[in-house]
C-alpha cells in the first residue's frame, strides 16, 4: 500500500545500480536530506544538539568507517578508539600549527593522517585473521592511547595533558570553541556525515566494494578471480581509518572541545562503535546510522523514562543501560546477526506485498 | 604423435589449435608425500581436456598447480609458449585463467549479480576517487562490465535469480553461478573442478550443455576434472588419466578406454 515498486522500471544499468533503485525510497531519501539540511537547523537547540544530534552524526561516521572494515571487508578491529584519537590529535596539531587554514580542511587532513596510521596497523591483517587480528588491533588501541598520553609534543606541552580546541570559524561563523551555536555545529557535522555516507555507499556498490566483500566471504576464491588481497585489505583499512579519523576530529573539536585521551578514546569507545555496527547491521551503510541512532538514543530514552518519569536514581539507570546494551548484543548476535538493517529490509519486503501476502 | 604448432581435428569436425598450456615433468610434494610424480601433458587451443583418475590420484593438486595455488618442486608450467614463473593466484587470474572449485566457493553474502560482477574485477581499473563520487570512469566502467555480466547471465539462464543472495540458492544453481563468475572473466583457459559433482541427471545434462556451449560459442579452452565417466567420454576431446600421482594414460576417450593400465586402475588388479 505504502511501499510500491510496481510500474517502477529501470531501463539502463546505471539506473538499476543506483543507491535507491525504487522511486519511493529515492523520494524518502530526498525528504530526509531536505529535512536534515533545511528544517532541523531552525529547530535545533543546545540540548538536542549536544545530547542527540552531534553524537549521532559523529558516531554514524565512525560506524560507517568500522563497517567498511568489519562489515564489508571482514577484518575485525578493536582499534576504533585509538584511530579516533589519531584523528583528534591530528586535527588538534593542524589547528594549532596552521590557524589560518579553514577547519574544514583540517578535519579532512586529520582523516588522511589517520588513514596512513590505519594502513600501518592494517599490515598484520595480511598474515593473521579473525581473533588474532582483533588482538593485533587491540594492541594499536593501547599503543596509540599510550603514545598520546606520554609524548608531550602531541598535546603541545600543556600542563594538564589535555587538548582543547581553539575557536575556528567557517564563513565567519564559529563551529569550535566556547561560543558556538547549536545549528552551526550541527550543520558542520551533518555535511561531513552526509558526505561520508555518500562516498561510502558509492565505494561499496562499485568494484572496490565487491573486492572487499569477496575477501570477506571467501578470500581464496577472491584471490583466484584476480583480487590482490594485499591491496583489498589495505584500501579497506585506509578508507575505514579515514572515516574514523574524521569522526575523531569532529568528536574532539566540535562536540567535546577538550579531550583527555585515555578517558575519551579508550577501549570503551572501540567497543561502543563495534556494538553500533553489530546492532545496526554488518555490511550496511544504513545499518551504521541505525546502530549509531540506537546507541545514542538509548541512554537518553532510559534517562527520560527512568530518572524523569519513574524517579529512579541516576546510577541505577546507568547500570540498567549497561545491562540492556549487553542483552541486546547477545540477542542480536543470536537472532539477527545482520542487525537492524536486516530487520528494516525484511519489513520492506513484507510491506512490498502488504496487505496480500502472496 | 601430435604436431606442436599444428592442431588436430576432432571427431565432430572442430579444429583444435596449438598448445596453450604445457606441463613439463611436474613433481609436487607435500613433505614426504608425493602428490604428483613427473607428469607432462599439454592443453590445446579450443579443446576440452579432461583429467580423470580414482580418488586421491592428484587431479585437484594438478589443477591447483595450473591455477597457481601450488608451486611444483620440479618441472615447469609453460603458458602460451613461455615458462611461467611462480605466481600468486591473482596474477594467474590476470593472465586469463579462471576456475571453479570442487566445493562451491561463491561469495555467500552477495547477490548473484554481484558474484558474477566480481568475475569482471580484472577488467576494472577505475581509481578510488572516481569510485567515491561515482562519476566518469567508474560509472562508465560499471555499466560496460554490467553488460558483459548480463550476457553471461543470459547465456547460463539465471536471469530470474540475479538479485537473489547466493546463500538462498539450491546446490545446482550455485554451481551454475560459479561457472557464470568464472566465465565473466572472459578467460582464455577455464578450469572446472568437478563441475557435475553431486548433481542429478537433469542438472548434469544442463551443465554438460553449458560446457559445450561455452567451448563452442566463446572458443574457450576448457580443462575439467570429473568423476562421471559417461560425461567425460562424451564431453572431452582428450583425456589425461592419473593414478597415485602418475600419468597412466593420455589420448582420445576411445584410446583411453582401451588402455589396459586405465582399466586396471579403475577396476583393480590382483598383485600376485
Amino acid at each position: 500500500m505504502f511501499y510500491r515498486e510496481a510500474g517502477d522500471f529501470s531501463t539502463t544499468y546505471s539506473q538499476d545500480s543506483q543507491t535507491f533503485p525504487i522511486k519511493f525510497d529515492r523520494y524518502r531519501y530526498y525528504v530526509v536530506m531536505a529535512v536534515a539540511f533545511l528544517v532541523v537547523p531552525f529547530l535545533i537547540n543546545d540540548y538536542w544538539a549536544n545530547a542527540v544530534m552531534l553524537p549521532f552524526l559523529i558516531y554514524a561516521i565512525a560506524a560507517i568507517g568500522l563497517n567498511i572494515l568489519t562489515g564489508y571487508c571482514g577484518q575485525v578491529s578493536l582499534g576504533t578508539g585509538g584511530f579516533m584519537a589519531v584523528g583528534a590529535y591530528a586535527c588538534y596539531k593542524l589547528m594549532t600549527a596552521m590557524p589560518d587554514v579553514n577547519i574544514f580542511f583540517h578535519v579532512i587532513l586529520a582523516g588522511g593522517i589517520t588513514a596512513i596510521v590505519g594502513v600501518l596497523f592494517g599490515l598484520p591483517s595480511l598474515r593473521i585473521k579473525g581473533f588474532y587480528l582483533a588482538v593485533a588491533t587491540l594492541a594499536a588501541q593501547f599503543f596509540l592511547v599510550w603514545l598520546f598520553n606520554r609524548v608531550p609534543w602531541f598535546y603541545n606541552y600543556s600542563a594538564s595533558g589535555q587538548i582543547s580546541s581553539p575557536e575556528r570559524t567557517v564563513f565567519g561563523i564559529p563551529v569550535t570553541g566556547a561560543n558556538t551555536d547549536a545549528w552551526a555545529t550541527y550543520l558542520f557535522c551533518l555535511v561531513f556525515c552526509a558526505g561520508s555516507a555518500i562516498i561510502a555507499r558509492n565505494l561499496t556498490r562499485g568494484s572496490l566494494g565487491r573486492t572487499w566483500m569477496a575477501i570477506r566471504d571467501m578470500d581464496i576464491a577472491a584471490e583466484i578471480i584476480g583480487v590482490n588481497p594485499l591491496r583489498a585489505k589495505l584500501t579497506a583499512f585506509a578508507l575505514s581509518s579515514f572515516f574514523v579519523g574524521v569522526s575523531g576530529a569532529l568528536f574532539f573539536s566540535v562536540y567535546l572541545g577538550a579531550v583527555e585521551v585515555g578517558e575519551v578514546f579508550g577501549i570503551n569507545k572501540s567497543f561502543l562503535v563495534l556494538f553500533m555496527v553489530i546492532i545496526g547491521g554488518l555490511g550496511s551503510i544504513f545499518g551504521s546510522f541505525a546502530g549509531a541512532a540506537f546507541l545514542v538514543l538509548l541512554p537518553v530514552l532510559l534517562k527520560l523514562v527512568g530518572v524523569d518519569m519513574l524517579g529512579w536514581a541516576t546510577d541505577i539507570v546507568a547500570h540498567i543501560q549497561l545491562v540492556v546494551v549487553g542483552l541486546l548484543i547477545v540477542v542480536f548476535l543470536i537472532m539477527e546477526p545482520h542487525g537492524l538493517a536486516q530487520l528494516w529490509r525484511l519489513a520492506k519486503e513484507k510491506l512490498r506485498l502488504w496487505p496480500f501476502p502472496h | 604423435m601430435l604436431d606442436q604448432a599444428e592442431g588436430y581435428t576432432t571427431a565432430d569436425g572442430r579444429k583444435i589449435g596449438g598448445v596453450v598450456m604445457e606441463m613439463k615433468n611436474i613433481t609436487l610434494k607435500f613433505g614426504g608425500v608425493t602428490a604428483i610424480k613427473d607428469i607432462s601433458f599439454d592443453i590445446r587451443e579450443g579443446e576440452i581436456r579432461a583429467i580423470i583418475g580414482p580418488n586421491g590420484a592428484g587431479k585437484s593438486s594438478m589443477l591447483n598447480v595450473v591455477s597457481g595455488f601450488y608451486v611444483p618442486q620440479e618441472g615447469e608450467v609453460w603458458y602460451r609458449g613461455a615458462p611461467r614463473p611462480p605466481m600468486k593466484p591473482y596474477e594467474v587470474a590476470r593472465q586469463g585463467i579462471a576456475r571453479t572449485f570442487q566445493n562451491i566457493a561463491l561469495f555467500e553474502g552477495m547477490s548473484v549479480l554481484d558474484n558474477v560482477m566480481t568475475g569482471r574485477l580484472t577488467h576494472m581499473s577505475a581509481g578510488i576517487g572516481a569510485q567515491a563520487i561515482w562519476k566518469g570512469k567508474a560509472e562508465a566502467e560499471e555499466t560496460a562490465n554490467r553488460e558483459v555480466a548480463e550476457k553471461i547471465i543470459d547465456f547460463l539462464e539465471i536471469q530470474s535469480i540475479r538479485k537473489t543472495p547466493v546463500a538462498r540458492l539450491p546446490y545446482g544453481l550455485k554451481k551454475r553461478v560459479e561457472l557464470a563468475r568464472a566465465l565473466a572473466a572472459e578467460p582464455q583457459l577455464l578450469l572446472l573442478d568437478e563441475p557435475m559433482a553431486g548433481m542429478n541427471v537433469e542438472e548434469k545434462e544442463d551443465m554438460c550443455r553449458f560446457v559445450l556451449d561455452v567451448n563452442d560459442e566463446f572458443g574457450t579452452t576448457i580443462a575439467l576434472i570429473e568423476h562421471d565417466m559417461g560425461v567425460v567420454m562424451d564431453l572431452s576431446d582428450r583425456v589425461v588419466v592419473m593414478d597415485y600421482g602418475k600419468k597412466i594414460g593420455d589420448g582420445t576417450p576411445d584410446e583411453v578406454r582401451a588402455n589396459q593400465e586405465v582399466i586396471d586402475a579403475y577396476l583393480g588388479v590382483s598383485h600376485d
